[in-house]
């Protein structure tokens, strides 16, 4: 459950090029809500779910997550309620660690780390279990660097490292958009399957209008820092490319249409 | 080069290999580059003799030693994370600092330990000769180092500390506070650099405000030896090839010191020369055996 108000970000703010980014937005996801996210290029879409995992703090308005006030805490605090995949496959995982103790790594997220091991043996076993999940033959090679894996392998990886410890709201930027249409296929659905099994609340950024659509109960399209659109429930269902194209154009076109009469 | 001239360096690559751990964590676990180091060695030096000469027990001080050296790496780690002020410009601001503070803690340039106990005492009563006591202590605490720093980082903390470096971001994301961990890891790097310099000082029977003068550099010569001569395949295998690196090193020095081809011979100060080539011989060294083998 994630509830952001009337939430607004600027970036170089009082300079020349200052960006209104994020500009009153409102939302509110119930528990198990699953949104997909559209908007085009510089929208604002990668703010907003930065300023949802703690990256930098608002200028205005308040998130919470889970019933408890967020806004002031810092991004490794809101880790313990949130866990994000990145459109760069790279950016989800360490490379020179291998494919056990990436897992490990994630299976403590938002816990104390002390001194004792960093991957326990009956761990494995559920590494293993997990891994065989996904079908990626990586189960059998818990002790390779994921270095040596493909963008995929390790996106795929990421989906799981994501949702080890249940996150209370799990963050997706665009991460299927580095991958090979195939792949992308791919960690979709596997995406798809693990936030149903775990009935997640999910935020998922994507420019595939079809995904935008097909995935999730909940859509919302952001143009300049705001939500313009927002379908949910059964008006989703009905909801086709044609729909959403006619709503995004006659967004963009009333935004040219204040900019004409701005600068007239 | 003599044996006596062999067995110096050995003893020297094994204390200053501590120092060479130390680099190594911070260096190449944290890729945080932390000129701190040349002003925490002498800082370890100076605590640890101060202590001895006050009556403290020469393997108590070498705890104080290790404290106020992770002390200094903190504040580096602290102007670095907190201040926003470069890593290395950080610590070459730490650095300077501690050039005054160990001279106040010394009140003078040096202090002399000739006479005084020190940790090789208990060995040398074991009726090990005294020469090969100090040997023999050095490999002892370099073992003790190599293993306890592999196990550290075999931890969740030591594993949080290796993903910092790696990859920030996404160890952000999975709730860890990279501050926290930079700090901490500053701080062990230095606490082993300042342990190095409290034992060099009691085998030298002195601790100098100008020992520390080239630490950085001798420190990466040995890491990056080490990795040239013996790989770094995992982590465990980085941190015994920065002690070995460091041995040879020592060797390569006492050797090159000790080199004469008619009537040339290098003297102490051609060391800086000497070391700077060691470096790019080893640096340049994997890309030439390329490029070689290539052909
Ligand atoms: N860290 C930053 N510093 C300055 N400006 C930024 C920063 N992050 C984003 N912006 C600006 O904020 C606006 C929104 O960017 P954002 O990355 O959120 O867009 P997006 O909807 O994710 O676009 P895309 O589809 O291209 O990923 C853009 O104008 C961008 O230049
Ligand atoms: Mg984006």
């Amino acid at each position: 459950m994630i509830s952001l108000s009337e939430c607004s970000k600027a970036f170089h703010r009082g300079g020349a090029n200052e960006v209104q980014a994020l500009e009153g937005i409102t939302i509110e996801l119930d528990e198990g809500d699953f949104a997909t996210v559209i908007g085009s290029n510089g929208a604002g879409k990668s703010t907003l779910l930065n300023a949802v995992a703690g990256v930098f703090f608002l200028d205005q308005g308040t998130i919470s997550v889970a019933g408890r006030d967020v806004t002031r805490w810092p991004e490794y605090k809101r880790a313990t309620l949130i866990a994000r995949v990145f459109q760069n496959p790279l950016l989800g995982t360490c490379p020179s660690a291998t494919i056990e103790q990436n897992l490990a790594l994630a299976r403590r997220r938002g816990k104390r780390r002390g001194l004792a091991p960093g991957v326990l043996q009956r761990e494995r076993a559920q590494f293993i279990d997990a891994l065989g999940t996904i079908g990626l033959g990586l189960e059998h090679r818990l002790r390779d660097r994921v270095g040596l894996l493909s963008g995929g392998q390790r996106q795929a990886l990421t989906m799981l490292m994501a949702t080890l410890v249940r996150p209370e709201v799990l963050l997706l930027d665009e991460h299927t958009a580095a991958l090979d249409p195939k792949t992308a296929r791919q960690i979709l659905a596997l995406t798809r399957d693990i936030i149903a099994e775990h009935k997640l609340t999910a935020l998922m950024v994507t420019h595939n209008m079809k995904d935008a659509i097909a995935l999730g109960n909940r859509l919302i399209m952001l143009h300049q820092g705001r939500v313009v659109v927002g379908v949910a429930g059964a008006d989703k269902q009905q909801l086709t490319v044609d729909d959403l194209l006619r709503k995004f154009y006659q967004v963009q076109g009333e935004a040219l249409a204040n900019d004409s009469m701005l600068l007239t | 080069m003599t044996a006596y001239a062999a067995l110096g360096a050995l003893e020297q690559g094994l204390a200053y290999g501590i120092m060479a751990i130390g680099v190594f964590i911070s260096f190449r676990i944290l890729d945080f580059p932390d000129l701190t180091v040349d002003g925490s060695l002498p800082l370890g030096a100076a605590v640890s003799a101060v202590a001895i000469t006050s009556g403290v027990n020469p393997y108590l001080s070498l705890i104080l030693a290790i404290v106020a050296g992770s002390m200094a790496g903190w504040v580096t780690a602290i102007l670095n994370t907190k201040f926003k002020i470069l890593h290395l410009l950080a610590s070459i601001l730490t650095m300077i600092a501690l050039y005054s503070i160990n001279i106040r803690i010394m009140g003078g340039p040096n202090i002399a330990l000739i006479g005084a106990p020190s940790v090789f005492d208990p060995v040398i009563g074991l009726g090990i000769p005294a020469h090969l006591a100090s040997l023999v202590v050095f490999a002892v605490f370099a073992v003790a180092v190599v293993i306890l720093v592999i196990w550290f980082l075999r931890t969740e903390f030591g594993q949080a500390m290796l993903a910092t470096g790696d990859n920030p971001q996404m160890i952000t994301s999975l709730g860890v506070n990279t501050h926290f961990i930079i700090i901490a890891g500053v701080g062990l790097s230095n606490g082993l650099v300042a342990l190095s310099g409290a034992l060099i000082a009691q085998n030298q029977g002195a601790a100098d405000v100008g020992m520390g003068i080239g630490t950085i550099i001798a420190g990466l010569a040995s890491v990056i030896v080490g990795e040239t001569l013996f790989g770094t395949a995992s982590v465990a295998r980085s941190i015994i090839a920065a002690l070995l690196g460091s041995v040879v090193y020592r060797l390569a020095i006492a050797f090159a010191l000790g080199f004469e081809w008619g009537g040339f011979s290098f003297s102490p100060s051609d060391l800086n020369l000497i070391t700077a080539l060691l470096v790019v011989g080893a640096m340049s060294a994997p890309h030439l055996k390329k490029r070689l083998l290539a052909r």
